[in-house]
């Protein structure tokens, strides 16, 4: 197992140099320097001495891929992409165009994200995981049909109505909660109820229809019928041989996404003032900060494919027929 | 259940008096505080760099340029700030002789000599710290003792100190401004007029010592700035320029303390993001006490401010507004202002509508529910507001939105009888007034000239080659006479008699990514159609359309220009041939170019009366109203409301430093947000009934499977 994760990491460098190659192609595309400086100074009054300046102080005066005037390794070393990215692969994520230190950034705006999408993600499987079990379980009735007719309801809303939906219920006509805001330590418990309560219920339809078909799919496994003609209760059956196969499939969905978790989620955050990751890389992108932007799709890329090489590992201990070589 | 008695009782612990939805910390609530909110995260709080409003909204309250605006007096008026009274300027010839500035000497050279008051100190900041033995006690200090303390904020430095402003501070800042470590947007404009200023810029570039910002600064000095005795300096401007008054009122003139800069080049201390670009050092009535411009900015009363009063004059009017009630009391008037980072227009709106705001704009989501237009097309607030006591507050921007023609262009361009004929038949026909209707909710007043009347008042808000003034009301021109014009120009009907097909003219757009966009367009083609004219609309990303402005090739476009400072010069300096876009690099969109108007202009920019500049300025604007270049747009409205428990105040889009004006009542405060906040249980009853209801059958059930296999042996 140690040398197939240790291959997938080497997989992985030639990726993640895809990746980033791929950022600076569309990032520099669609903006110059000379947009990025501009976005940074503000258009008043700016002369193209100033914006050459910026370039120089920033090293975005630097060719993108190749520097035909230098010799040697320095044609390719001496280029925006190679002194750019460097540096990434070290982790030093370096200081942002506007002068903050990206680490940093990170590191403070990774709690809030994880305070709401942690608990959003266990309560949640936990609330769908139970929906889906009690359809399943009451397969065929009005429990089932209507729990499936609601489901479609819950899928078909946009996420942004769950939003406005819950602010205006929970926080305007209840009044129970406040509408948006955040604070650190254990004064956030009234900050990320509602959203959580948002997250949780936007997330039931599609995941408790997905995870029905799963015990559906399950329940007509020979071992079920086995079970059965055992004389073992149905409660019996649910909850100690069906719960633990359907369980593999499920888990392994969810490990694929833990890595992922700290990166936020953008509406939610935005929406309730959580000063989280989700909306670092956009606001990014509109002010044209090219430093946070190949920082984060690295990070991202990086998760991404960490969740991968979990969800494998996963495989082998939720299933131990599965060997990885 | 235990988590949800522990919920219940966080709930209750976090919100006393029964209000549970109160974001803000219950002991505030007898703490004189304004909470208000800013939608987008400051790029830096440096003042040599910052150039943006939603930064200035924070920097203006912590630094303090020499001078700044009359807070109630209207037209905008320079008083001083720090110091003692308003620059003293002098003119010196070719000679270096003091001469008058009477139109018949030749200028060389102005000199501004700013004396500031003694005893202004600092706010407390650990940059000026020193210990027994007089030494800094954070300067150059290594990164592991800061590591070894753990500094992770500027709060956790235990010993702060201060200092007197000196005159230095103000050279030094004018000198950081030419740093190429700063990168100040300025640079360029202030070394076309500060002498020696550009030679500093170069000079410091080519110093072996440029990566330190204090060793390099503090050895460099520029011909034009001369530091007289601690409290007096001069500065040295090439000709002259009177609109360099104004630049001194804005925050890139603010004093900087030289140990500021060497407290913060630290490596640990950047890596924790405490630089001077977020940790500003001023001497203002605020200083900033949190800054987290991912979440809460907090802005807290200096102890050191040295103390100002509230004025005791102000504009017609304003002693019956009730502006003048605060008079000669000590500033500031609050403890603290919070700012919440609120990104999304619904729950700011709610917000302010519990109370948890003192202050709101009003969103286009929002603004039926708030406003509601009268028969006289004034506003007036809806009576769910009015029962809420809120007040409107409404005023005029000086800010131009505008339709530029490409004055190089071969169709829309030139200065000849046809292409003006052209223009002018489009701007008769863009309905501005239908367009501020529809897309504004009749918040702004149509243009009928560069300059918006809060900068200018004058009767030349007259527009007669636009509009017919009957009883002094303006008409819109007819389309019939659009359609002369047309003709006169050689497109009759609207027809290009080249191609023998409706005209076709191109209309350049920055996407503004409003879900506004597609009608905007199709009502900009619908009055083209008007006179029969097709517009063909190309709407890019906004660096795509400045590079087409770059180049020129443009035909009509959209634009916009928010004034820096109050004199019309700032408006008319948009259509001077020499700041022209495509030649110059310059913020003459249009390219204008007319002789007529480049001589006054270059007159008005030699004229120190405002008065005198001001009717050169009309002269100006009757001559671009005869030609023109721009369709005049509109000049937007802002409105502000503003809840009961606020003082009176003035709004102010030219001065930024306004906060130290406001106060508020908090015992009325309280008493409403308590009585808005009381929350409603019922429907949660209602809602757990009916899950009951609809779980009971199901309990039923699965009591009678529990026990029972499913095939029975």
């Amino acid at each position: 197992m140690y040398s197939y994760i240790s291959r997938r990491i080497l997989f992985a460098i030639p990726v993640l140099i895809g990746v980033n190659l791929i950022t600076f192609i569309l990032f520099f595309t669609v903006n110059s320097p000379d947009d990025m400086a501009r976005s940074h100074l503000g258009d008043k009054n700016l002369t193209s001495e100033t914006i050459q300046r910026w370039k120089k102080y920033h090293g975005y005066d630097l060719p993108l891929f190749f520097h035909s005037s230098e010799r040697r390794s320095n044609i390719i070393t001496q280029t925006l992409f190679f002194q750019k990215s460097i540096k990434l692969f070290i982790f030093d994520f370096g200081m942002s165009d506007s002068g903050r230190d990206i680490s940093s950034d990170i590191l403070q705006r990774m709690w809030p994200s994880l305070a709401l999408a942690i608990p959003i993600l266990i309560i949640g499987l936990l609330v769908n995981i139970t929906v889906a079990m009690m359809m399943t379980f009451f397969r065929t009735t009005y429990v089932d049909t209507s729990g499936a007719f609601l489901c479609i309801v819950l899928m078909s809303i946009s996420s942004l109505f769950y939003v406005i939906g819950g602010q205006y219920f929970l926080g305007k006509i209840l009044k129970i909660l406040p509408i948006s805001g955040y604070d650190p330590g254990l004064n956030s418990i009234k900050f990320i109820l509602l959203p959580i309560v948002v997250g949780v219920i936007s997330g039931i339809g599609a995941s408790s229809r997905w995870y029905r078909t799963l015990f559906l799919e399950e329940l007509n496994q020979d071992y079920i019928k086995t079970a059965r003609s055992k004389g073992i209760t149905e409660m019996r059956i649910f909850f100690v041989h069906l719960l633990k196969n359907v369980m593999l499939p499920i888990l392994t969905g969810v490990v694929v996404i833990i890595p992922s978790l700290f990166m936020g989620s953008l509406i939610l955050e935005s929406f309730f003032g959580v000063p989280g990751l989700g909306s670092y890389i956009i606001d990014a992108i509109q002010l044209q900060d090219f430093a946070i932007v190949r920082c984060m799709v690295f990070l991202g890329s990086i998760l991404y494919i960490i969740g991968l090489i979990l969800t494998d590992i996963s495989y082998t201990i939720f299933d131990p027929r599965i060997r990885l070589e | 259940m235990h988590i949800i008695i522990i919920i219940i009782v966080f709930l209750l612990n976090g919100c006393e008096d029964t209000v549970l939805n109160n974001p803000y910390d219950p002991a505030e609530k007898d703490k004189k505080i304004i909470y208000s909110s800013f939608s987008t995260r400051p790029k830096t709080l440096d003042p040599s760099i910052s150039y943006s409003s939603n930064e200035a909204i924070f920097i203006s309250q912590v630094y303090e340029p020499v001078i700044q605006y009359h807070y109630l007096k209207r037209p905008f008026a320079l008083v001083p700030l720090t110091s003692v009274s308003l620059p003293e300027i002098t003119y010196y010839n070719d000679k270096d002789e003091i001469v008058e500035q009477d139109g018949r000497n030749r200028i060389k050279y102005s000199v501004y000599t700013i004396k500031i008051k003694p005893n202004i100190l600092y706010q407390p900041h650990p940059a000026f710290a020193k210990d027994q033995n007089d030494q800094y006690i954070y300067h150059n200090v290594d990164e592991d003792i800061y590591e070894a303390l753990s500094i992770e904020d500027i709060t956790d430095f235990k010993n702060v100190s201060t200092r007197e402003l000196i005159a230095d501070d103000y050279v030094y800042a004018i000198k950081r401004l030419a740093h190429p470590m700063i990168k100040s947007p300025i640079y360029g404009v202030m070394a076309k007029h500060i002498i020696g200023f550009s030679d500093l810029g170069k000079n410091l570039v080519k110093n072996p010592q440029v990566n330190d910002l204090y060793q390099s600064l503090s050895k460099s000095s520029i011909d034009g700035v001369e530091l007289i005795d601690r409290y007096t300096f001069k500065i040295k401007i090439q000709e002259i320029y009177p609109q360099f008054m104004y630049w001194l009122a804005m925050n890139f003139f603010s004093p900087i303390p030289w140990e500021g800069d060497v407290f913060y080049d630290n490596e640990y201390l950047k890596d924790h993001n405490l630089t001077f670009a977020w940790y500003p050092i001023g001497t203002g009535p605020y200083m900033l006490t949190e800054n987290n411009p991912n979440s809460r900015m907090v802005l807290t009363k200096n102890p050191n401010f040295h103390g100002e009063k509230y004025p005791k004059f102000g504009s017609p009017g304003d002693y019956k507004n009730g502006l003048l009630e605060y008079s000669d009391k000590q500033l500031p008037l609050v403890e603290q202002v919070v700012y919440s980072l609120e990104k999304e227009t619904v729950p700011r709106w709610s917000k302010f509508l519990q109370g948890y705001y003192d202050f709101s704009s009003i969103s286009s989501d929002s603004f039926d529910e708030a406003i509601r237009i009268n028969a006289d097309g004034k506003p007036n607030l809806t009576d769910k507001l009015l029962n809420k006591g809120l007040i409107l507050q409404t005023s005029v921007a000086p800010t131009i939105f505008y339709i530029g023609f490409n004055m190089r262009d071969k169709v829309v361009g030139g200065n000849d009888d046809r292409a003006r004929n052209l223009r002018q038949a489009i701007s008769i026909v863009i309905d501005f007034e239908e367009y501020i209707s529809i897309f504004l909710n009749g918040r702004g007043t149509a243009a009928t000239g560069p300059v918006p009347s809060i900068i200018l008042q004058d009767d030349i808000f007259k527009n007669e080659y636009i509009y017919n003034y009957v009883d002094r009301k303006r008409i819109r021109k007819t389309i019939k006479y659009a359609m002369l014009l047309l003709e006169k120009a050689g497109y009759k009907n609207g027809i290009d008699p080249k191609t023998r097909e409706p005209l076709i003219l191109n209309f350049d757009t920055a996407i503004s990514g409003s879900a506004d966009d597609k009608e905007r367009f199709n009502w900009m083609r619908k009055q083209f159609r008007k006179i029969g004219i097709s517009l063909n609309i190309q709407a890019t990303h906004y660096n795509r359309f400045q590079d087409k402005l770059r180049d020129g090739n443009i035909q009509m476009f959209m634009s916009g220009w928010h004034a820096d400072y109050p004199d019309p010069e700032n408006f008319l300096f948009l259509f001077y041939s020499k700041n022209s876009r495509a030649i110059y690099g310059g913020e003459n969109y249009s390219n204008y170019n007319n002789k007529d108007f480049d001589l006054l202009f270059e007159k008005m920019q030699y004229t120190p009366s405002k008065e005198l500049r001001n009717k050169l300025a009309i002269e100006m604007i009757k001559i671009l109203q005869y030609e023109h270049p721009w369709v005049w747009g509109f000049y937007p409205r802002t409105y502000l409301l503003s809840h009961q428990w606020n003082n009176k105040s003035k709004s102010s889009e030219i001065a930024y430093n306004t906060l130290k004006y406001k106060d508020i009542n908090i015992e009325l405060r309280n008493n409403l947000r308590k009585s808005w906040n009381v929350p409603n249980l019922w429907p949660i009853l209602i809602l757990f009934t009916v899950l009951m209801i609809f779980l009971m059958p199901v309990f039923i059930v699965y009591r009678n499977k529990k026990y029972k296999p499913r095939y029975r042996k």
